[in-house]
């Protein structure tokens, strides 16, 4: 048990697929631009890790190695297939303001990098319990971004005003104000694991 | 006689400059154009400017003092990039607007990459368009010259790219700036008083200048009009912030190319740039995202133009 919720605390800090792991920042990049939409695509990415994991994890003895990948692409797009779907019924406005991202989960590094470094080679519950930490830790990492982001951008948290008067910085608006923003906290990371060491 | 055969490594010629020596003859250089921004444009100018150098020289001993590296505030550098970052500003701009420039010139243009002689980018071209994109609204509304207060004018390249006709701004009028602008652009008699200093000092080489300028002129010239080879050249020189761009800002030691060859490149491709983004693009004025652009692309030309090893083939 205790090995499990190792896995599963691993994905939140010590290998956050977005600020240690370096994973998936196409997405990070794109959607960042307001809370709502990050929890959005957090919830979105994690569904589909999850799912993935698990099939991948269960099949994994009946996949032929040299088709592997293409394996778990059908599987991952399956996942966000359902996703997408779901999101266009249940809550039509984020799926526009997140666009063309959804569907681009399938090729999220990050979801394929868990499924060929984790899933194929660890057994169900181990592979959930990554994929459900691997999750949390890209939705947490969303979050933050794109709370400096739309705070600073619009000085908004989820379209509140916090500050009244607060002159927006539009650059954080911008995709380069998110390279900013990703940049600076990759390296305050990197500062914090240095410091433990 | 053991103290006399001391051998050390090279260079063993030393010469009186040293690098405080050379950035605090630049300060003084470039101080005649923010004189003349006074005048122009009232005291507004000269706080700009002061609360720009302070908030970059707190910026700098701040961040170097928590980063426990030795503080060079006193080599001047710091106080270049407040004034460069001040004189790229219309003098009207809310006083927080100056500091946060400073500091992002300061932490993100040059400390993050590791401070003085490190940095990629010229820092303050890095504040200027960080709040040109974050600010646009106070960034480019521009006081009249000469009026004292706040009556808002067009620059003339902004009026240009409108396509209003600029019949009453002769080129005497550019030439003293007398027109709405930045603050340190505007004076060109000022900016080449202090740009002649540095020359005759040797501080910065002629070629980046001269082919910066030549370039952009050239460009102009010939696509600056309906038809070609009608453009205004002489407008073009003598507004915007070519001249300061050119002769303080392209000449950066750090984020320039080292070899004269790479230097002409260097200048041509400003002024390509800026000819571009003046007559085709999105802004009226291009000289600080050319700089910038070139500034990226100096590792490579210093790659391309890498002098010849004596003996090596």
């Amino acid at each position: 048990m205790k090995n499990l919720i190792k896995e599963f605390t691993k994905g939140i800090i010590k290998e956050n697929p977005t600020f240690v792991l370096v994973l998936g920042l196409c997405p990070t990049l794109a959607v960042s631009v307001s809370v709502a939409n990050g929890i959005g695509m957090g919830i979105a990415a994690t569904f589909v890790l999850l799912g993935s994991s698990i099939i991948v994890s269960l099949i994994r003895d009946f996949i032929p190695g040299k088709i592997r990948i293409p394996c778990y692409i059908v599987i991952i797009a399956t996942f966000v297939t359902i996703a997408e779907l779901c999101m266009k019924a249940y809550s039509p406005e984020l799926n526009r303001s997140l666009g063309i991202y959804v569907p681009l989960i399938v090729v999220n590094c990050m979801v394929l990098g868990r499924a060929e470094a984790f899933a194929c080679k660890n057994n169900l519950s181990r592979s959930f319990f990554d994929g459900l930490g691997m999750g949390v830790g890209f939705t947490l990492a969303l979050i933050l971004i794109s709370a400096i982001r739309e705070f600073l951008g619009s000085g908004q948290i989820l379209g509140h005003t916090l500050i009244k008067g607060f002159e927006p910085v539009f650059i954080f608006g911008m995709p380069s104000g998110a390279l900013l923003v990703i940049g600076l906290l990759l390296g305050f990371f990197n500062l914090l694991k240095n410091r433990k060491i | 006689m053991k103290n006399n055969l001391i051998v050390s490594g090279s260079p063993h010629i030393h010469k009186q400059e040293s690098v405080p020596r050379i950035m605090w003859t630049v300060v003084l250089s470039i101080i005649p154009a923010g004189v003349a921004g006074v005048i122009i444009f009232g005291l507004d100018a000269l706080w700009v400017t002061l609360v720009a150098i302070l908030a970059a020289v707190l910026a700098e001993a701040v961040f170097e003092i928590w980063t426990k590296k030795k503080v060079t505030v006193m080599d001047g550098s710091a106080v270049i990039t407040g004034i460069l970052l001040a004189y790229n500003l219309p003098s009207n701009v809310p006083l927080w607007l100056p500091i946060i420039g400073a500091v992002f010139s300061i932490a993100i243009g040059k400390q993050v990459f590791g401070g003085l002689g490190q940095n990629i980018f010229n820092p303050a071209l890095v504040g200027r368009v960080f709040l040109m994109a974050s600010w646009p609204k106070y960034m480019t509304t521009f006081v009249k010259p000469l009026s004292y207060d706040a009556i808002t004018s067009a620059t003339p390249l902004a009026a240009l790219k409108e396509g209003k006709i600029l019949e009453h701004i002769s080129y005497l009028d550019l030439f003293l700036g007398n027109r709405g602008g930045c603050l340190g652009e505007v004076c060109i008699l000022a900016l080449l008083i202090g740009a002649a200093i540095l020359l005759y000092k040797g501080y910065i080489s002629w070629h980046i200048p001269a082919t910066y300028i030549l370039t952009t002129a050239v460009f102009v010239y010939i696509f600056g009009a309906k038809q070609l080879f009608h453009g205004d050249w002489l407008f073009h020189i003598l507004s915007g912030g070519l001249i300061l761009g050119a002769f303080f800002m392209a000449t950066d030691y750090v984020a320039t190319p080292l070899t004269v060859k790479g230097q002409v490149i260097f200048g041509v491709g400003c002024g390509l740039l800026t000819g571009i983004i003046r007559i085709w693009g999105g802004y009226p004025e291009g000289v600080s995202y050319a700089i910038l652009m070139m500034n990226a692309a100096t590792p490579f030309i210093d790659r391309y133009t890498k002098n010849r090893i004596y003996g090596s083939r």
